[in-house]
């Protein structure tokens, strides 16, 4: 492997503008070498920018470096040039698996596998996620804490004071599941809320409204360890925006009382 | 500080219930300029609004509902107002809790445009 990588390398100094980054920046992703690999990917790119492998390339990379969001916007470029592109698809198809969307998984890995019928990892994909959608069809359904509020499943997040999603759903405006990327970030925004109300002698933070260019955002307190979030675009005024946060705390409340029974 | 950037914080502290209003640099959460009530401490008041507004600006875009323009955090017993103008400073208003915040609102807008 070693050698390989020493081959690649010096053959992509010899002749920068082959195609050989493809199989260094591979060949580094294996190893784990993800800023290597992406320097690579990136200086492809650079010299063909429309080449649908150097783009799955990176965006195998941005997965492998938990860049998620980005992975598959990239995948999703690939789509709008080469629609039944192997690797996009199976990437897409993987991802939407992750974030529990087995009907828009099966869809990426079905058109995958007619690309490429003979690719072994398509075909397992498939046959995990079609046990899963089998599954969850005989499954009662979870009772869901947001059940009949308008935007359950992409415009209100219940998460923990660690980061952690409870229940909801968020999507971006493009329809992109970004539910555990935003978490992250909220346990931060809640402490950061907190120690500045604290110091500046306002006392308890009780909830923060944020407009923003593409949308509007309530952030409350249901209880002392919880965060709730509501999204909405901009065309949802503060009021009625207010108005939703405080029917869906009223919910995520009575939701986490039970939980602790 | 200029003549004009203090007009404009005295607009917005002429509101009642506003204890203090200021211009802050975004980046490091430095006083720019400020009128403030006794008893508000304003290198606290830019640094805690600064560094909200960055975590919350990381939280929105990782929304995809892109930058925050305004920002309005409500405690118990007030409230702290915040709004990019979009450019390096943001403006900051610290209020009573039964403050008119539609009215802060609109001065910090018109402000906007000044510090623009």
């Amino acid at each position: 492997m070693v050698d390989d990588l020493k081959g690649l390398s010096a053959e992509f100094a010899r002749d920068p503008d082959s195609l050989v980054f493809l199989r260094l920046g591979e060949a580094l992703r294996m190893r784990g070498e993800i800023e290597a690999a992406s320097r690579v990917a990136q200086t492809g790119l650079e010299r063909y920018p429309d080449l649908p492998e150097a783009r799955d390339l990176y965006a195998r990379i941005l997965v492998d470096g938990g860049q998620i969001g980005e992975a598959r916007q990239v995948w999703w470029g690939i789509l709008e040039i080469e629609p039944r592109h192997l690797g996009a698809n199976k990437g897409l198809g993987y991802l939407w698996y992750g974030d529990g969307d087995l009907d828009r998984a099966l869809e990426h890995l079905e058109t995958a596998l007619a690309a490429d019928p003979t690719d072994q990892s398509v075909v397992q994909a498939l046959r995990v996620v079609r046990m899963a959608a089998a599954e969850a069809e005989e499954m009662p359904p979870a009772p869901a804490i947001f059940e009949g509020l308008e935007g359950a499943d992409h415009g209100l997040l219940l998460v923990d004071q660690r980061g952690r999603p409870l229940g909801g759903g968020l999507k971006t405006p493009q329809g992109t599941p970004v539910a555990d990327e935003v978490a992250a970030y909220l346990g931060g925004v809640g402490d950061e809320a907190q120690r500045a109300a604290r110091l500046l002698g306002l006392g308890d933070w009780q909830w923060l409204v944020t407009e923003s260019e593409d949308g509007n955002l309530h952030l409350t307190r249901p209880t002392e360890g919880s965060l709730l979030l509501v999204v909405r675009d901009r065309s949802v005024p503060a009021g009625r925006l207010t108005y939703l946060a405080a029917k869906a705390n009223e919910a995520a409340r009575s939701w986490l009382e039970a939980q602790q029974l | 500080m200029t003549v004009q950037f203090q007009g404009v914080l005295d607009a917005i502290t002429r509101v009642r219930g506003v204890r203090g209003a200021m211009m802050v640099a975004t980046e490091d959460g430095l006083v720019v300029a400020d009128t403030l009530m006794e008893g508000v401490n304003g290198k606290a008041v830019a640094a805690l609004a600064a560094s909200l507004f960055q975590r919350l600006r990381q939280a929105t875009a990782a929304a995809g509902i892109g930058r925050p323009g305004f920002v309005h955090l409500q405690a118990s017993e007030g409230g702290l107002l915040a709004l990019d103008p979009g450019g390096e400073v943001l403006l900051v208003a610290v209020t009573d809790p039964e403050v008119n915040v539609g009215l802060v609102r609109l001065e910090m807008l018109r402000a906007s445009e000044v510090v623009k």
